[in-house]
């Protein structure tokens, strides 16, 4: 056993616009998960910088990202990652917590959020009583609780079957255009990429290989 | 994140591994409990002490006797203050200034002289003695048969053992050997008649000086036989026949000293050898000493030796705190234990919780919470639970004392601020051992955190 240093995204260079809806595409390994870390402030770059707006994430501190995590970023992820001792409610809620949001006003920010995913009616529910699909409604109506600018999401149909995977990617891209929400999508899936991303980036062994737009989906949103 | 989130968050989690933390719990209060019955204990044994040296009046009393008296107590004080041919008598003049000191509860003369008596148309003779009311509390009178005098002045007497198995005509050589129960019988209720020689001043005007003796006879009912010392250190108790203070103050029996302090006697007022004055506590001897003195008196007491008892209870507590925080640091490590559990099993969680925001701090705060929680609730568990072994202790002993013929004690007492200072040292241990897993919690990265299965 040796310590051989891996880099899982390496010399990339990406730019992403406001209210893009950007896909990053590639195999399993191929970086684009860390990349979407490293987006999310969820892990700092060894060198580099990654700069959302004016700022440097690579120069913040761990409270500083904390921060950038709570308002900037919404994610959401192939495995749902809910809490499961809690409710769809207390869920939603969790980031108005640490956001320190009134408690008065939370019930209503959560209620409002679950309703533009369509669950208003489940909030006393447990993730575990609600289908996959339903779940991942729930970690999009987390993700959204803060308003924040751009959303991540890392497979988030992997744990779906077609036609509710379908469901919630029409619900990103509705958020992609009625919140102008800039969307990074990680899938494996080309043909989903090509349905909802304006813009495809290829990876392969940490690196960008093909970046293009996606004439299909600009053309589509032109119209639309 | 605010308190009151992080509490809430924390009391969720800790009921969902419920039968975990309640262990723990339990841990902690037996910690507590072991703590809280360790030093009450100690409390109530030094309380107990103390109680019974202040029953036993040694500690609370000064001795006052006049500088003209030169075989007073502590000669080289008389270097100091008035020569003793100028010095105040010990009068009732002075009794009034010393019992007017504030620390001074009474003060009263050391009044006794030996006296024939007759019982039964039989002679004896003994010293006799005045005793205030206020001695009834005095554990000398513990298991006295009859009842205290019922007034300062009633013509009752109350008799010591020995003397009073003298009156049955049974003699012994060990008190051991005597039983007052059963000697008090024959003799409660009946009566002696004291004979005793009355000072009585003269009728010369001027000439106040002048006395003359007459021989008095004193009916008295026998009311109570108690099993005192005659050769105790307590002053009072040194006699075999006791007759109220003020009874005995209005005899005007002549004094043994006061044929050789006639000389001296400048008014018709009765003069004093020494004076009992009885302080408010043992800690107020000292200064309440000075004061007497400040007014031309002698002075004398026994060392305050509650003084010593505390510095030994100090170290006795000291000792059982020790050996009852011994199984606090056992929880407490019980404490460490399951958190540290909780990290590996809501690591996951943990990730999740700073993917959406969470800061370090808000981590650290949350497992803070939740050791602080586990150490509340130990606490009021180990603090009523220690509440109860000590009852349990109270009246276990309280069943064996009373077998082996003793009066009940309390030998266990919890005081306000042990409740308040155990509750406090839980908390505080238990936030000290949630240290190290909250902030290896707070430390925790996201993205392998995410990854935990």
């Amino acid at each position: 056993m040796g310590s051989a240093t891996i880099r899982a995204v390496d010399g990339i260079t990406l730019a992403v616009e406001p209210g893009e809806f950007i896909a990053l595409l590639g195999a399993s390994g191929s970086g684009k998960s860390s990349l979407l870390n490293l987006i999310a402030g969820l892990d700092s770059p060894t060198s580099g910088s990654i700069v959302v707006g004016e700022r440097n994430l690579a120069a913040f501190s761990r409270g500083e990202l904390a921060q950038y995590r709570r308002y900037a970023v919404g994610m959401v992820f192939q495995s749902f990652n809910l809490i499961p001792s809690m409710t769809v409610l207390e869920n939603v809620e969790l980031p108005l917590r640490f956001a320190e949001v009134e408690r008065s006003k939370r019930g209503a920010m959560a209620k409002d959020a679950l309703e533009r995913v369509g669950l208003a009616g489940r909030i006393q529910h447990r993730p575990i009583e609600l289908s996959g699909g339903e779940q991942q409604r729930v970690a999009l109506a987390r993700a959204l609780i803060n308003q924040p600018s751009i959303l991540l999401a890392d497979e988030p149909t992997g744990n779906l079957d077609s036609r509710t995977g379908t469901e919630v990617m029409e619900l990103i891209r509705r958020l992609n255009e009625s919140l102008q929400m800039t969307v990074v999508l990680v899938t494996h899936e080309r043909d989903l990429a090509e349905k909802y991303a304006e813009r495809l980036v290829s990876m392969g062994d940490g690196k960008v290989i093909g970046d293009q737009s996606n004439p299909a989906r600009t053309l589509a949103r032109g119209e639309s | 994140m605010k308190l009151y989130d992080s509490v809430e968050l924390a009391a969720r989690n800790l009921r969902e591994s419920v039968l975990r933390n309640s262990l723990t719990t339990l841990g902690i209060s037996v910690g507590v409990a072991s703590l809280v019955a360790m030093l009450s204990l100690g409390i109530g044994l030094q309380q107990l002490a103390s109680r019974r040296l202040q029953r036993a009046g040694l500690f609370d009393t000064v001795v006052v006797s006049s500088r003209r008296d030169l075989r007073s107590f502590s000669r080289e004080q008389e270097t100091e203050g008035p020569a003793p041919a100028q010095s105040p008598e010990l009068d009732e003049n002075a009794r009034a200034k010393i019992a007017a000191l504030p620390e001074v509860v009474e003060a009263y003369p050391d009044l006794r002289f030996i006296a024939e008596l007759r019982f039964e148309d039989k002679p004896h003779l003994t010293m006799i003695a005045g005793l205030p009311l206020s001695s009834k509390a005095s554990d000398g009178f513990e298991g006295m048969q009859g009842r205290f005098f019922s007034g300062d002045d009633a013509h009752e007497v109350i008799l010591q053992k020995m003397f009073a198995a003298e009156l049955l005509g049974k003699s012994a050589h060990n008190p051991d050997e005597i039983n007052v129960k059963e000697i008090a019988g024959p003799l409660i209720g009946k009566q002696l008649v004291l004979r005793y020689a009355e000072r009585e001043s003269g009728n010369g005007g001027s000439d106040s000086a002048s006395y003359s003796v007459i021989s008095r006879e004193l009916p008295l009912t026998i009311v109570g036989v108690a099993d005192l010392d005659p050769d105790s250190m307590r002053g009072n108790f040194r006699a075999r026949l006791f007759i109220p203070q003020k009874l005995i103050e209005g005899m005007h029996a002549m004094q043994a000293y006061e044929s050789r302090d006639s000389t001296h006697a400048t008014s018709n007022q009765p003069v004093y050898s020494t004076l009992v004055a009885r302080v408010s506590g043992a800690g107020k001897v000292d200064s309440a000493e000075q004061a007497i003195k400040k007014l031309g008196f002698n002075t004398f007491s026994i060392l305050d030796a509650t003084k010593s008892l505390r510095r030994f209870f100090a170290i006795l507590d000291l000792f059982l705190g020790i050996f009852g925080s011994l199984a606090l640091t056992v929880a407490s490590i019980g404490i460490i234990n399951t958190l540290v559990m909780a990290i590996l099993e809501r690591r996951r969680e943990i990730g999740i919780m700073k993917a959406v925001g969470a800061s370090d701090a808000d981590v650290r705060g949350l497992f803070f919470a939740e050791a602080g929680a586990m150490g509340v609730l130990g606490g009021v568990f180990g603090v009523l639970m220690g509440w109860i072994i000590g009852r349990a202790i109270n009246f276990g002993t309280n069943i064996y004392l009373v077998r082996q013929g003793f009066s009940r004690e309390d030998i266990w007492t919890v005081p306000l601020w042990l409740i308040g200072a155990a509750l406090g040292f839980s908390f505080v241990i238990s936030l000290l051992s949630g240290l190290y897993p909250a902030s290896r919690a707070a430390k925790l990265d996201p993205v392998q955190a995410l990854r935990y299965e």
